[in-house]
């Protein structure tokens, strides 16, 4: 059958979008009137930084608002289909047949009970497209163009049976799994790795434009977005900050917003002299680890210098957030030793005195369940103050509003809860808690990866001048290289438990590049519209030769 | 596979351990009671010689330990000792009331857990609804009232006003199979009602604690009818905690029947313990308390092992 259908028809109008939210008893805007369009084929990116309503509106272009949420305003039209007025039974014949959603966690969003191909097929059965044996041949196709390892065999895996990424397009091809019109992409690369991300993109990117289906792409990363979208609108609070096509967004933005979104990842630390000679606050010599029959750290070494950062990078699985739970103490290590400025540590935190307790101190990745909910902020704070320091009463009031003050936070913080604070805030919050100690080192795990990108901006900037006042060192744990580039001075690589190369952050990050090096640096997306696919010819050439 | 196995043979382990401390608990409680077993038998006017000759002949003379070992070898062996009021074997007296007992609490579970299931699925798929509230609030009031007093409604209901019914479950097993059912309905009836209403408020905690999970927004999304939502992808990540209260309930079944056993006259062992409890017969007693504690750990270990074994990452590893 030909399709007749000329390509630059109108599929999806939403006009004057109204979507509220509950918090408690009342209910809040928290999309105020966006007007989106997208035509058949076309790929629609939008933009935002958490609450700025993006999924929501992606959500709402499948007639569905989540729990909690509720549609109160603006005309939803798909393809001459009321959204707003349609049945619940409308809408289930539209849901998954002609419009498909991908979720941000594939790992969360696969029914662990079943097996993938099983999960792929429910659709095309239900929808009436077609059989199952059918479906199970559909998607033998689409896993192998997605480039799925052994398509034949690879749907009759349970979710946990395969890694993050080829669950992530395994999902994809489930979206796929009735031909749709219209996919609503929700952050889908957002927890992947980079290497992991570039193989998710193209895959996307590829199968998106085989069978001429039009996309919404939600996403935090413009980086990311200007990959993959035609268009691309910027969101802010609810609203529309500006529209425009991909290309004339990254290289002409109107809005200073977008200007900001855009010019995130400049910040650099100056570079500063280290001396080799110098007495290491933290040396690590041939340190093993386990759990137990498997081996995830090998013959690490590695030395902090005072008043420096050491940055670890790796994907996931690397072994980074491992050597952290070594260095505290909280995973004894079968070999090697860990000197801290000179003395040999207990292996355990148990074995180790209050003082050296004291004089490392750890910030996580997410604020949120790194603060006890029920205690106030002066109690998270004071908590260390009178553990390690011995400070009530006064002492410890006077000190708790320092730390504030240090930390660029209103004094009469204390007396809040952690509810009360935005995620950026409560990194503060944990990273007062850290100084509260003293300490000489702070090891910080991915402590910006769950913070929007201008918000972690700021936290590596405060972050920096805590360490340019208190002469403290900081391991810093993170997957993300342009954390990497803002705040190291020195740079371990890690692979598989291994550290792959280790140097001063000008070494490591100039060419020539160690291989692995070259991978990860090569694989962070840039805003360029043509970036990806470059990167893929240029990775397609260099396999063929 | 084999980790599977491991962790089967664990808590087998564990399950036989707590049957050991079960059984020197009961040994230890039953020696605690007051009086003389041997007195109390002979009577009062008992001469002393007899009482000497009787208890040597119960052993009853030996210390406590030695009689706890003898008690517990024969025990595990198949011997569960002679009854003091009439002398027969235990094992064959308690042998055809826990056959009963069984069989009620087959019966009682047959009815109860499906109808349970069934109708903690609906509730949930019909949740926050005139449907979902009476079923609580139905079943609800069934555990509020005490099962005696069910038991006695029945019989007020179903036996005496319309006769039904009989109201009381003289079974043997030389009856027909399907009239020993009759006899037995309305204790299992009674049953019934007493264990649905745990199960059967589990299996919507359950089924609505999964409904916010990503993979429920994707079923739905996907379009799917929400029937099939709740009963393809909510309810197989259920089935541990649902499996842990049925089994439970069914333990319960088993243990927990003396009450109704009494109400109905049914010759179950818990009758047979109650009656062994006032005629002072101690071998029975401590031997059919064993057999309860018997059973509750096994359906436990049960419930264990299927809700491991329904945990894909178990069953299908890497």
């Amino acid at each position: 059958m030909i399709d007749l259908t000329p390509k630059s028809e109108r599929l999806l109008t939403m006009k004057g979008l109204c979507i509220q939210g509950r918090t408690g008893e009342t209910w809040i805007d928290i999309v105020k009137g966006v007007d989106v369009h997208l035509n058949r084929g076309e790929v629609l990116g939008l933009i935002g930084e958490s609450g700025a309503g993006k999924s929501t509106i992606g959500l709402a272009a499948m007639g569905f608002a989540r729990p909690g949420c509720r549609i109160v305003g603006g005309e939803l039209d798909f393809d001459g289909i009321n959204l707003r007025t349609a049945s619940p039974r409308q809408l289930q014949k539209l849901h998954g047949k002609r419009i498909a959603y991908v979720a941000q966690s594939a790992a969360a969003s696969f029914n662990p009970a079943f097996r993938l191909i099983n999960q792929f097929a429910e659709s095309p059965v239900q929808h009436g497209v077609s059989s199952y044996d059918q479906a199970v041949e559909d998607g033998k196709q689409l896993f192998q163009t997605l480039n799925l390892p052994d398509p034949e065999n690879f749907g009759f895996r349970y979710p946990h049976q395969v890694s993050g990424g080829q669950l992530q397009r395994a999902m994809t091809a489930m979206a796929m799994s009735c031909k749709p019109d219209l996919i609503i992409f929700d952050e889908p690369t957002t927890a992947l790795d980079v290497t992991t991300q570039i193989e998710v993109l193209a895959a996307i990117k590829h199968i998106v434009k085989r069978f001429n289906t039009a996309a919404i792409y939600v996403t935090h990363d413009l980086a990311v977005v200007s990959q993959m979208a035609d268009r691309i609108m910027v969101l802010r609070h609810g609203e529309l900050v500006e529209e425009n096509t991909t290309r004339e967004m990254i290289e002409a933005p109107q809005k200073e917003y977008t200007r900001d979104l855009l010019s995130t990842r400049t910040y650099r630390k100056a570079p500063i002299s280290l001396e080799e000679s110098e007495k290491p606050i933290l040396e690590v010599k041939n340190l093993n680890a386990f759990y137990s029959d498997f081996h995830v750290l090998k013959d690490i070494n590695l030395r902090v210098l005072p008043a420096t950062t050491m940055a670890v990078v790796g994907e996931s699985g690397s072994g980074k957030s491992t050597l952290a739970r070594c260095i505290t103490g909280l995973l004894p290590p079968k070999t090697g030793t860990i000197e801290f400025e000179g003395d040999t540590l207990p292996s355990s935190y148990k074995n180790r005195d209050k003082e050296q307790l004291r004089r490392i101190q750890m910030i996580y990745q997410m604020p949120d369940t790194a603060l006890n909910p029920r205690q106030r902020i002066s109690e998270i704070i004071g908590r260390p103050l009178t553990f390690y320091l011995g400070l009530t009463g006064a002492e410890r009031d006077k000190r708790i509003a320092e730390l504030l003050e240090l930390i660029e936070l209103p004094t009469d913080f204390a007396n809040r809860i952690p509810s009360e604070l935005s995620g950026g805030q409560k990194q503060r919050i944990c990273i007062a808690r850290a100084l509260a100690a003293n300490p000489d080192l702070i090891i910080c795990d991915e402590v910006t990866s769950a913070l929007d990108e201008l918000v972690s901006e700021e936290i590596l900037k405060l972050l920096q001048r805590l360490q340019d006042e208190l002469k403290v060192s900081y391991l810093f744990i993170t997957h993300d290289l342009a954390t990497v580039k803002a705040i190291s001075d020195e740079i371990i690589v890690m692979l598989q438990g291994e550290i792959v190369e280790q140097g001063r952050r000008d070494t490591v990050l100039t060419p020539p590049f160690h291989e692995y090096t070259d991978l990860l640096l090569s694989s962070v997306p840039e805003m360029d519209p043509d970036w990806l696919d470059n990167l893929l010819e240029k990775r397609q050439q260099t396999s063929e030769r | 596979m084999n980790s599977i196995l491991k962790i089967v043979a664990q808590r087998l382990a564990l399950g036989i351990f707590t049957l050991f401390v079960i059984s020197l608990v009961i040994f230890l409680g039953v020696e605690a009671l007051p009086g003389d077993l041997a007195e109390a038998v002979l009577g009062r006017s008992a001469l002393p010689e007899t009482v000497a000759a009787f208890r040597r002949e119960l052993r009853l003379d030996l210390p406590m330990h030695i009689r706890y070992i003898e008690w517990l070898t024969a025990f595990v062996q198949g011997d569960l000792g002679n009854s003091l009021a009439n002398g027969r074997e235990i094992s064959e007296l308690i042998g055809v009331r826990l056959a009963n007992t069984l069989f009620l609490a087959l019966f009682a579970a047959s009815i109860a857990v499906p109808v349970a299931v069934g109708l903690g699925i609906l509730a949930a798929l019909y949740r926050e609804t005139w449907f979902d509230k009476s079923i609580s609030m139905v079943t609800l009031s069934t555990i509020s009232v005490p099962e005696f007093f069910i038991g006695y409604i029945m019989i007020a209901f179903l036996a005496v006003q319309t006769n039904i019914f009989p109201s009381i479950s003289n079974i043997t097993w030389e009856m027909p199979f399907f009239d020993r059912l009759y006899a037995s309905a309305l204790p299992a009836i009674t049953l019934t009602f007493v264990v649905m209403a745990h199960m059967m408020r589990m299996t919507r905690a359950a089924i609505v604690n999964l409904l916010m999970s990503p993979y429920i927004e994707m079923a739905t999304l996907k379009g799917l009818p929400r029937w099939r939502v709740i009963l393809m992808h909510a309810f197989p990540n259920a089935l541990s905690p649902i499996i842990n209260v049925i089994i439970i309930n069914l333990a319960f079944l088993v243990v927990g029947v003396v009450v109704v056993e009494v109400v109905f006259v049914y010759p179950g062992l818990g009758q047979l313990l109650v009656d062994s409890v006032s005629s002072r017969d101690l071998p029975v007693v401590q031997a059919s308390c064993l057999i309860f504690a018997a059973t509750y750990v096994l359906l436990n270990l049960t419930a264990d092992i299927l809700s491991i074994v329904t945990n894909p990452r178990m069953l299908h590893p890497k």
